[in-house]
């Protein structure tokens, strides 16, 4: 595997990371800045989501309606969306349209009209948004298990409160992007068919206006781990549980990771084959490390019917448990033949790539190339991980259930 | 790239789409068998099916498959649709071999009866997760109301009563009526050893026995009906619009695509930038859908129950307008971008190719490349965009709303 990564920071503190990949035709890019809906202010959640809406109806010498059609006449497939650290905007792209597509975008950061006549449209976006949440049930236990887990500001939910989309006005928006979409802090990452050097040269002079502006500090609350049922009049009963982990970039992650694999990658694995394939207890079940810069979770779940939940729920506990006693070395070797293919496999899409990159950057303040990380993943032993798993047993569970009847901790 | 083909003398079909250069190699069987081919007293049955394929074989148990697919590193799955059942492992090129070895064998299981009670569970729950779910059996309930006696109308999950009726000797029988080689394509893409591929096959599936199979095709009948089914476990409210479109068989079927593109794509589409750009509506997306021997528009409009008949008038107009004027050369050009970069950058992964090429195979019994499809999407014109208008008007739907609403004005 090669990949050669490279990362320039600018003066105003943008940090720019690539990786060139000549195997490919495509170029996908990232743009996070640092917008998340953790800076919402805590009267005004939902801001950061609206900022997002509002700075995509036009910008630069584009209108609302330019600014689309020329990013789909690249064909460039975008997104944009906010996390709790970042609002994020990409794309993937026909290699050669990339510059193209990060001068749009810098438009967007730099010089977004915010226009006043579609405050209201935007806002209503918003709030279609917030009640399509209503009836996404798996979503809405998830959502109260972080909540629960995390505390303020890292448990939200970037779609925010109804009352404070409504109350909302054009200059707390503009006064969010002022504060929020600055450069130091941000991330640019490309991907693909690049020119590196060329690509660093038009980046700056892209984003040389941007100018930094001041970090305000942050004082998050702590999580209240608790057992809690959300009453619904639902087919299914949906099972979510949370416990402390390590985050991305501490020693012991891929400990934990390799772990949390044994319990949920593959068909073979252990959730997948104790309450699927041989309790046939329900159709979705998993679990997966979730991980913020300073905490990390393993999070699980499970949809099932009402008379059926209980079981369920005891089955994932016993299982938790039994995870504490250890790993197999079969069950470490097909992980480590899932986690290896993965990895190569990430070098076929440069959107990956481009993702992968702009998270380490993030978390890491560095970029592992998947080399490295391939080595991280051999020297994983079953004495690594089951010593991780004895000093940190899986424990303290937040449970959230959502369903007609409420469930059960077992002892 | 190189495309090959073979086809052994059961009839079992061999197609692939060579990469030297490509990092993995994906590799499925296309069973041309799916919800249409099924009976009421069948309902589900390909679905089930296709779960029970991966719990045991004469040689394999459920944990010998799971565990050998884990082993490989393999990224497997399979999908039931209402025309093809699809088994599909991406693994290292070196794993070629054991892949095929194992995907071959799942396509003989051994449907023990143990273990048909236990998936039957798992069916059940998959049935009450989009029983709770957005739309809320829409789909479904739109497609049944639809295309009413065509076969095209059957869910592909089956119902609770359908799946709960089901016994391992029905499945037994559809198994041995439609799982036959002359009925199935061997795909692969990525880093494949063609000749390797064919050896193996013709040593693994050369002994199984062909029989005549067929499928109904006929043509789905065009109409406005209009049903509201409440649900009380819906907040917003969720509609579903089927027009009759270009078959599989069509060439108006790339028109098809840039109509619906323009209209109903998630993003700088015309509803895009009536309902959702405008805050009225949470989602409103029209896609083109092509079977054999028939083909259809769906639409769908999710939002707040009591801005639902507004957002249908909207939609209903939109339509007469395009029905009446077609698209523009700008809108024609915009869609032929968007979609011509979709295909190229879909390409990238030999998983994707995998499903495209093998679609291809099994509805038309053809091969297209990627530069060949780009071309196919590139020659179209406003004018055959208005032909294909003028052949299935979009303004000739059904409509099917469930949530909360009891009743629902049909538009003017």
């Amino acid at each position: 595997m090669t990949d050669p990564i490279e990362i320039h920071q600018y003066e105003n503190g943008l940090v720019l990371v690539t990786q060139c990949m000549d195997w490919v035709e495509s170029a996908a890019f990232s743009l996070l800045v640092p917008a998340g809906c953790s800076r919402d202010p805590r009267s005004q959640l939902g801001l950061a989501n609206l900022t997002c809406e509002m700075a995509q109806r036009g910008c630069g010498a584009r209108d609302s309606r330019q600014f689309v059609n020329d990013l789909e006449n690249l064909g460039v497939d975008h997104n944009a969306s906010v996390s709790l650290a970042h609002t994020s905007f990409g794309g993937a792209m026909p290699a050669e349209c990339v510059e193209a597509a990060l001068a749009i975008h810098a438009d967007l950061v730099l010089r977004p009209h915010l226009p006043a006549d579609q405050l209201e449209d935007a806002r209503l976006s918003c709030i279609q948004e917030l009640r399509a949440l209503e009836d996404d049930l798996a979503q809405r236990a998830m959502h109260e298990l972080r909540r629960q887990r995390y505390g303020d500001p890292w448990g939200r939910h970037s779609a925010g409160t109804l009352d404070a989309i409504q109350r909302a006005k054009l200059e707390d928006v503009a006064q969010f992007h002022a504060a929020t979409y600055r450069p130091n802090g941000a991330i640019v990452s490309v991907a693909g068919k690049i020119d590196a050097a060329r690509l660093r040269d038009t980046v700056g002079e892209l984003f040389a206006a941007w100018s930094p502006a001041p970090v305000p500090e942050q004082t998050p609350s702590a999580g209240n781990g608790t057992c809690t049922h959300l009453p619904h009049d639902s087919n299914q009963t949906h099972i979510t549980l949370g416990f402390p982990s390590v985050p991305y970039g501490h020693r012991d992650y891929y400990q934990a990771r390799a772990a949390v694999g044994v319990l949920s990658d593959g068909m073979s694995s252990r959730l997948f084959t104790e309450v699927r394939e041989r309790r046939g207890l329900c159709y979705a079940v998993y679990a997966v490390c979730h991980t913020l810069r300073d905490r990390g979770s393993v999070f699980c779940y499970a949809g099932t019917t009402t008379e059926r939940a209980q079981e369920t729920l005891d089955v994932i506990v016993h299982e938790l448990r039994q995870l504490a006693q250890g790993i197999r070395a079969d069950e470490l070797q097909r992980l480590k033949a899932r986690l290896k293919s993965a990895l190569i496999m990430q070098q076929e899409s440069s959107a990956a790539r481009s993702g992968s990159i702009a998270a380490d950057w993030y978390y890491l303040g560095r970029v592992q190339t998947l080399a490295e990380v391939g080595r991280i993943v051999d020297e994983l032993s079953c004495e690594s991980i089951n010593g991780y798993l004895a000093a940190h047993p899986p424990g303290a569970l937040t449970v959230v259930t959502l369903g007609q009847q409420p469930l059960e901790l077992p002892r | 790239m190189k495309f090959r083909h073979a086809c052994l003398e059961n009839g079992l079909q061999i197609i692939a789409e060579c990469n030297p250069a490509a990092y993995s190699a994906a590799i499925a069987f296309f069973v041309h068998t799916g919800a249409r081919d099924e009976t009421d007293a069948l309902s589900g049955v390909s679905h089930f099916l296709e779960h029970m394929a991966f719990k045991g074989t004469a040689q394999r148990s459920a944990d010998d498959v799971n565990r050998e697919l884990d082993e490989m590193g393999a990224h497997a799955n399979a999908f039931t649709s209402e025309e093809q059942t699809v088994y599909h492992v991406t693994v290292l090129p070196e794993y070629q071999h054991p892949a095929l070895d194992l995907l071959s064998d799942i396509m003989r299981p051994a449907l023990r009866p143990a273990d048909f009670d236990t998936e039957k569970q798992v069916i059940l729950e998959e049935i009450a997760k989009y029983e709770d779910q957005p739309p809320f059996g829409a789909h479904e309930k739109s497609m049944a109301f639809h295309f009413q006696d065509h076969p095209l109308s059957r869910s592909v999950l089956g119902t609770l009563a359908s799946v709960s009726a089901l016994s391992p000797d029905q499945m037994r029988g559809y198994f041995a009526r439609r799982y036959v080689p002359n009925n199935m394509t061997l795909a692969a893409t990525g880093h494949i050893d063609f000749e390797a591929l064919v050896r193996q096959a013709r040593t693994l599936c050369g002994n199984w026995h062909p029989r005549h199979v067929e499928r109904q095709r006929p043509r789905a009948k065009a109409h406005q009906g209009f049903q509201v089914f409440p649900n009380d476990i819906a907040t917003q409210q969720y509609v579903v619009q089927i027009a009759n479109g270009p078959s599989a068989e069509d060439d108006g079927r790339f028109a098809a695509r840039i109509l619906s593109t323009t209209v109903g794509d998630d993003s700088g589409s015309r509803f895009f930038w009536k309902l959702i750009d405008s805050g009225r509506a949470d989602c409103a997306v029209m896609y083109s859908y092509e079977y054999q021997g028939t083909g259809m528009y769906m639409s769908m409009l999710s939002g707040a129950p009591e801005e639902t008949a507004d957002n249908l008038q909207e939609i209903l107009d939109t339509l007469r307008s395009v029905q009446r004027d077609g698209i523009t050369p700008e809108e024609l050009s915009q869609a032929q971008n968007k979609i011509c970069s979709q295909v190229v950058l879909q390409s990238e992964r030999p998983t994707n190719r995998l499903f495209a090429i093998g679609e291809n195979w099994l509805q038309r019994r053809c091969y297209q490349s990627v530069r060949d499809l780009i071309e196919c999407y590139r020659s179209v014109t406003c004018d055959h965009v208005n032909q294909v208008l003028a052949q299935f008007p979009l303004t000739e739907c059904s409509t099917v709303a469930v949530g909360p609403l009891r009743e629902l004005a049909m538009p003017n």
